[in-house]
């Protein structure tokens, strides 16, 4: 119980942070100073704060894009492990259920930006069905790497039998698994080499423009969302980096905060150090995360070892 | 026998409504009202009980005399004929309540009995196909079904893209039921008979079975839509009128499904390639299906493509069902069997919203152009709703009925992954990646013409009079997409449908519903899903209380002067998902950019084609045209030489009979 009470919390609570973390990262590596590390809490109040405007071409679609795609990021958050191997909604076969809530917010903040009849918005939805249509086998290669052993596409049950004691011996797969879905976190939370989240030209956005005519409220959901998508993206690929205890507890808590903070520093440093792909060669960059995944996977058969 | 009964009564009722519909035909207002009200009774009743035989685990079984030469009238029901005759009732009644309201639009303008009537055979000949344990009863009512389709296709007759649609149908439709009657006279060489008990009784040898297995295929496939024999179907199915596309692509492809399942039930224990060759199959229908889908501009015509991607999902499941079967592993076997069949029964019934709000567009705006079309959700909010919700459950998201049969396979796919050995593990593990890059081509697709269609601004004059359709469509709309609400947040109830088939498609003794787990923490994770819904609407609503909230135009970057026709468009939107497949979808790009510094006009055109059509088939075609093409020396057009021949084969044949003697 108290397990998944500190789970609920984390989930609600740290995600803004970890987007401090990464532009603090960025203005630390640029030279600068850069905005506090609370910035993103004091954006997502300010906005809450705000009344809003619509535009004429709009309908409920338009309202219901922001809320669905947050209540779906949450619910996935909860089908997740966290800081201990215990989640509030897991089941038999959640991994599944994960990776197409993710869907659902998508198909959501899509058809939101469509219904605004911009063809800059049209633009950017049309690039984020694409990346996130080769993100997806590659998400679920990656994913199987880590079911495959267990013999079930359950989270507690794959984390439980991920085996600690050999993990670079025995298991370079997991290496495998774990670069891909880094590829497929930076993909889905809009970052470079996929896209950049502080461009300030329409033409080049991919996620941002699809929400350039959300504001008051309904902006504070999209912005709160993505921190949340990043937050438990994040903590799939901690699970798999650092033994977190199953039975949680402080340990727990303080490893996978740990953890999700060196993943946003390490974030921070990519975007630093490497320029945006052409637009071009992003399925290139996600179907070879899918390829490395699909690599990964042989050589756990070919080792027997499943 | 209550149950069987009330199915025959409703074929008969069906059949009579229809004839009396023609009867009627003068006055086409009453034969619209005598055909549905016949097709809506037969179809609640035949539904209701084919519903409470397969939950009492109801068998009966019904022969009678014929009075020809081979086979006999042999009608049963078991659970998977049961499965079939559910989604068969219930999609057709959910047409028929359609067609009443769609083909009001038709009167006076055109005889609607032969529509009412060759509809209402369909619906008959499809539930006599499933019930039928004969083998010439069964190919009879395939006949009947293929046939009472291809009028009905042709409809629309003075259209000359439409009888070429129909040609091509039917043409696809007798050679694919060629192999089927090879199929059946090889079965029925083994068994001695053409009854279905038999052909069970008596097991094919190893390599007969294998015969059998890539005849089925073959024949069934055709109907199915399996690439690459799926070519008939993008023509036939958007030429139809839009409450038979439904029906089409709803159930009557299921047919092929059927067929291939009943046939599995022959041929004794299944080699584990069987499997992979199905999940080959599926993956390989599933993702061009989906992609030539993404490249349509023609809204039925991308329905019609995604019908041959659902085919392939559930391929995908009956062939991690096999890989199962053929290792004796009760679970995963279960687990393929029951996903597909859910994907059946799921797949009728979204697809069938989904033509259905097709045809309203249609009959509102007159176009199935997507480019031309725009903003319809304020001028149509059920239509657009309904689009929406089969949109959503199409691409198998949560919390909707297609995510609970994907679900599944996939979980059905985990399973096989570590308990096979090796080599299968790997087959069953490729169905993964495959649905997962059909679930996000898919969400591609469906964004594109729900946003295109029912979203922003109106593109042309038409789009921006339409109109609400009328009750009666709405009400199988709304009806369709409560039912898929309920599969979607209660799949307990939808898996003990599913279950007894997928039993007797296994061979299993009993239901391992250990393997599925508890479908409750679906249910658990919908009514989250949908709590957190409303708890934010209340908590945005209960912000905004007394802020200002004001309306404007959409930001343009400062441009004021934006008009309809500059939105983003679906070709553009389908651009970046399709580029990377370029090699696979032949299409014909004709550009002509603006040119200097004061652009006059630019042109752009594309001319889609289907992979299969112009790399496989037609080259095929055109090389058998040319081979037989030499048999034409004996077809001189004398008629003397016709009746040499005819004297001499009759020659031929008595002194082969006398030889035999």
């Amino acid at each position: 119980m108290r397990n998944i009470a500190v789970n609920v919390a984390l989930l609600l609570g740290l995600p803004p942070l970890l987007l401090g973390v990464i532009n603090k990262t960025k203005a630390l590596l640029a030279g600068r100073n850069g905005p506090p590390l609370l910035q993103t809490y004091l954006d997502v109040w300010k906005l809450l704060g705000k009344g809003a405007v619509y535009s004429r071409t709009t309908t409920w679609i338009f309202r219901a894009g922001p809320i669905v795609s947050l209540a779906a990021v949450l619910s996935a958050g909860l089908l997740l492990p966290l800081a201990s191997n215990t989640s509030p909604l897991g089941f038999a076969g959640d991994v599944v259920a994960f990776a197409y809530l993710f869907g659902l917010g998508r198909f959501f903040t899509m058809a939101a930006a469509l219904d605004t009849g911009s063809s800059f918005e049209g633009m950017g939805a049309s690039r984020e069905a694409a990346f996130s249509a080769f993100a997806e086998p590659a998400l679920f290669l990656s994913l199987a790497i880590v079911c495959v052993p267990a013999g079930s596409a359950t989270f507690s049950m794959a984390f439980g039998t991920l085996p600690w004691a050999t993990w670079g011996v025995s298991h370079p797969t997991f290496l495998a698994a774990a670069l891909s879905l880094f590829a497929v976190l930076l993909a889905e939370n809009s970052r470079i080499p996929v896209d950049d989240p502080n461009t300030h030209l329409e033409l080049t956005m991919v996620h941002e423009v699809m929400v350039l005519d959300h504001g008051g409220p309904d902006f504070a959901f999209v912005l709160y969302g993505s921190a949340v998508k990043l937050f438990v993206i994040g903590a799939l690929l901690v699970h798999l980096l650092v033994p977190i205890p199953a039975d949680g507890g402080w340990r727990g808590a303080v490893l996978l905060c740990g953890g999700e903070i060196a993943l946003a520093v390490a974030v921070g440093v990519v975007e630093s150090v490497t320029a945006r792909l052409r637009l071009r060669r992003v399925p290139q960059f996600l179907v070879g995360a899918a390829v490395l995944a699909a690599i990964g996977l042989a050589a756990l058969y070919y080792r027997g070892a499943p | 026998m209550l149950a069987l009964s009330v199915v025959l009564v409703s074929i008969v009722l069906l059949s009579g409504t229809g004839l009396a519909a023609v009867i009627a035909g003068r006055s086409d207002r009453t034969a619209l009202h005598l055909a549905t009200a016949g097709s809506v009774l037969a179809c609640s009743a035949g539904a209701i009980a084919a519903l409470a035989a397969l939950i009492g685990g109801e068998l009966a079984s019904l022969k009678a005399a014929w009075p020809l030469p081979v086979g006999q009238l042999h009608v049963a029901l078991d659970a998977l004929s049961s499965f079939f005759l559910v989604c068969v009732f219930v999609v057709s009644g959910l047409s028929a309540v359609y067609g009443a309201g769609y083909l009001q639009a038709y009167i006076g303008k055109r005889r609607l009995a032969p529509a009412l009537f060759f509809f209402n055979l369909l619906v008959a000949a499809m539930a006599a196909l499933v019930i039928a344990r004969d083998g010439i009863l069964f190919l009879a009512a395939w006949e009947v079904m293929s046939l009472a389709s291809y009028f009905l296709v042709t409809f629309e007759n003075e259209r000359e893209e439409v009888r070429r649609a129909g040609m091509t149908y039917l043409v696809a439709s007798q050679l694919g039921v060629a192999f089927l009657f090879v199929l059946f006279a090889v079965l029925s060489r083994g068994a001695s008979t053409y009854d279905f008990d038999a052909f069970a009784a008596a097991a094919p040898a190893a390599g007969l079975a294998n015969t059998c297995f890539w005849l089925a295929l073959a024949g069934f496939g055709t109907k199915a839509g399996f690439w690459p024999v799926h070519i008939w179907l993008p023509d036939a199915h958007p030429a139809a009128p839009s409450h038979v596309s439904a029906l089409m692509s709803g159930v009557m492809i299921k047919m092929g499904i059927y067929g291939l399942l009943r046939a599995l039930t022959f041929l004794g224990p299944p080699p584990a390639w069987w499997g992979a060759v199905v999940i080959a199959i599926g993956a390989v229908s599933g993702v061009a299906g989906v992609l030539h889908a993404l490249a349509q501009h023609d809204l039925k015509r991308l329905l019609a493509y995604h019908s041959v991607e659902n085919i392939g999902i559930i391929a995908l499941g009956i062939g991690v069902g096999l890989l199962g079967s053929s290792h004796h592993n009760p679970s995963i076997a279960f687990l393929g069997y029951a996903g597909a069949l859910l994907h059946v029964l799921n797949h009728g019934l979204f697809k069938g919203i989904l033509f259905e709000a097709a045809g309203s567009v249609l009959h509102a705006t007159g176009t199935r152009d997507i480019e031309s079309l725009g903003g319809l959700s304020r001028r149509m909010p059920v239509t657009a709703a309904a689009f929406l919700l089969g949109s959503v459950a199409i691409c198998g998201l949560p919390p909707l009925n297609g995510f609970v049969s994907e679900w599944l396979i996939y979980v059905g796919a985990f399973r096989a992954s570590a308990s096979l050995p090796h080599a299968w593990a790997v087959a069953a593990l490729a169905a993964v990646p495959a649905l997962a890059l059909i679930g996000g081509l898919a969400a591609a697709c469906f964004v594109k013409a729900f946003g295109v269609v029912f979203l922003g601004e109106p593109r042309s004059e038409a789009a921006s009079m339409a109109h609400e359709a009328g009750p009666a469509m709405r009400t199988s709309m709304i009806l369709g997409s409560l039912l898929c609400i309920s599969i979607g947040i209660w799949p307990a109830a939808a898996i003990r449908l599913v279950a007894p088939a997928a039993t007797v498609i296994g061979r299993l003794p009993s239901v391992p519903m250990a393997a599925v787990g508890p479908l409750s923490a679906i249910t658990r994770l919908a009514v989250l899903l949908l709590a957190l819904v409303t708890l934010l609407t209340l908590l945005r609503r209960a912000l905004l209380r007394g802020r200002s909230v004001g309306t404007a135009t959409t930001w343009g970057c400062g441009y004021p002067g934006a008009t309809a026709r500059m939105q983003y468009t679906a070709a553009s939107f389908a651009e970046p998902v399709l580029e990377p497949f370029a090699a696979a979808i032949p299409r014909r790009i004709h550009q002509e950019g603006p040119e200097g510094y004061f652009p006059a006009k630019a042109h752009y055109e594309q001319h889609l084609g289907d992979m299969a059509g112009e790399r496989f088939l037609l080259p095929a075609t055109r090389r058998a045209v040319e081979a037989l093409s030499r048999l034409k020396v004996i077809q001189q057009g004398r008629l003397q030489l016709y009746l040499v021949y005819i004297a001499v084969t009759l020659v031929v044949l008595l002194v082969w009979q006398l030889a035999g003697r």
